[in-house]
């Protein structure tokens, strides 16, 4: 395995794009990154997209093939290849371009991801997303995928003593952060009280501990170690990029307040990059609802298990804090086109860790975490990178 | 969608046929042809079994945004309930106040109307939760 860089970044603003297409997004995003490692056409190798579920979006299955197109790739024939992991997506496709760079295969790959989900209602749009987790013995029952957040929440209430305010703040901290950047769908910040009294979408869980649907797109460029520098002043390496499964139904785990799969593919992550989450300045982390970035910030190791809501709460993860939680405003605020998000969190690391971040900038950032979910933890990817 | 996505179901839908692995004990639902915990050791021994029905509530939630199919139930309890078999199940809990539902209060599942397919399509059924009576 050879060193890998992300020698260039791009993205969409986030949002309810009603006059750009699925293609014009791919595009937008894919060519922003290529400019940004100054790259040429013929220098690409290979094309790695994450999308969770444009054959229902938009009725448009193949669509590795179709960004390779619309980027003006066509004619260079090179290999597109597809990533589905559900919200794992575009993490997923990361990890995919990372392995054909580390492993030789390839020297130089774009990672792309990208949603288009408003071109369909919201009500059918939930409705894709569930299925996300088992449709047959979930789903089909009336368990939507809030609801089965919603039932981790009450359990983690239950078990742990969290309150209803620690997890709302995941919101509040969140929306404030996303309030910082140009890029984030929502750029107000919200009070505790705002969370609290918004419409019930399952219970305990109501409209703002939930991220919204959305357009968007991201890409990043990675090239070998070695070549970086011919590109960029300023490579950032992957150190690690792990993943990890577990059952797609909730009901089939031993337990619903912890995803076993972030677990092992932190554990796994740290383990390769010979880190501990205490060398971690930031971190952008998969808040597809509130409760999940409590889950999160616990089962990457940043906080003991139960003590989320407190720590965030007191402030550990916001700007300033312990760790910096999802200074792009996180899936809650800088918006959750599916199969884009885990594409955008690197893209987020890598600005943090070039210093170009902006009034959101952590000071100092040298080791960036960044971890994205499938479904209710089927899969998980923990990609760390650092300052090269 | 086709009518036999549903129907090839029912075994479990209806009369929750499970297996236990003849290895360790340990039961699946919907039936498995290996056991998560004994892997190569459990191939063939996999024995199917009817689960009782009744358990306890894991979690739960009151459910007010719905997909389509839900509307005209909502708001509606969905509970993870553990059943006494060791396996856990997820449906919706009816015949209760949300206020009454608890974490840990007993459940029986019951055969109910699931939904349908696509308007005017077939109908489907299975499992719901209703509180056992003390």
């Amino acid at each position: 395995m050879r060193e890998v860089a992300v020698i260039g970044i791009g993205d969409t603003k986030f949002g309810e794009l009603w006059d750009l297409s699925f293609r014009d997004l791919g595009m937008q995003a894919g060519l922003l990154a290529v400019n940004d490692a100054k790259l040429a056409a013929e220098d690409i190798d290979a094309l790695y997209v994450g999308n969770m579920s444009a054959g229902r979006f938009i009725e448009q299955e193949h669509v590795a093939a179709l960004i390779a197109d619309y980027s003006g790739l066509a004619r260079d024939n090179i290999p597109a290849t597809r990533i589905e992991a559900a919200g794992a997506s575009g993490g997923l496709a990361f990890r995919e371009g990372y392995l054909a760079v580390a492993s030789g295969m390839h020297d130089i790959v774009v990672v792309g991801g990208a949603e288009k989900m408003t071109d369909v209602g919201d009500v059918f749009a939930n409705e894709i997303q569930s299925s996300a987790a088992d449709t047959q013995w979930e789903v089909v029952f009336g368990a939507t995928f809030p609801a089965l957040h919603a039932m981790i929440a009450r359990r983690h209430m239950h078990e742990f003593g969290t309150t209803r305010e620690q997890i709302a703040q995941v919101a509040v901290k969140n929306h404030k952060h996303g309030a910082l950047n140009p890029k984030a769908q929502f750029q107000r910040e919200i009070e505790l009280s705002t969370v609290l009294k918004s419409p019930q979408v399952a219970e305990p869980l109501g409209v703002f501990d939930c991220a919204p649907l959305s357009d968007g797109a991201a890409a990043v460029v990675l090239c070998s170690m070695d070549k970086a520098r011919s590109y960029t002043t300023k490579p950032v390496r992957i150190v690690a990029s792990s993943q990890a499964s577990d059952t797609l139904a909730l009901h089939a785990r031993s337990s619903i307040t912890s995803f076993k799969s972030t677990q092992v593919a932190a554990r796994e992550a740290f383990r390769l990059a010979r880190k501990t989450p205490a060398d971690v300045q930031l971190a952008e982390v998969h808040d597809n609802f509130t409760i999940s970035e409590i889950l999160a910030i616990e089962d990457l190791g940043f906080f003991p298990k139960g003590q989320g809501g407190k720590a965030t709460m007191d402030g550990e993860t916001m700007l300033g804090g312990k760790v910096a939680v999802n200074t792009s405003g996180g899936l809650k605020a800088r918006g959750d086109p599916i199969g884009a998000t885990g594409v955008a969190q690197i893209v987020e690391i890598v600005q943090q860790l070039r210093g170009e971040a902006g009034r959101r900038q952590v000071p100092d950032a040298l080791l960036g975490l960044a971890h994205n979910v499938g479904g209710t933890g089927a899969t998980a990817v923990v990609s760390l990178l650092e300052v090269a | 969608m086709a009518t036999a996505r549903f129907w090839r179901e029912n075994p479990s839908r209806y009369n929750l046929k499970a297996v236990r692995c003849g290895n360790c004990g340990k039961v699946f639902f919907p039936p498995r042809a290996v056991c998560s915990v004994c892997h190569r050791k459990s191939i063939g021994k996999m024995q199917c079994m009817n689960l009782k029905g009744e358990g306890e509530v894991y979690s739960y939630t009151v459910v007010h945004e719905a997909p389509s199919q839900f509307e005209v139930l909502k708001p509606y309890v969905v509970a993870m309930v553990k059943m006494d078999e060791g396996v856990m199940l997820t449906s919706q809990l009816i015949d209760s106040d949300p206020k009454d539902v608890k974490i840990g209060m007993r459940v029986k599942t019951t055969l109910r109307r699931i939904g349908e397919d696509g308007p005017g399509g077939v109908i489907y059924y299975g499992y719901k939760f209703a509180p056992m009576k003390v």
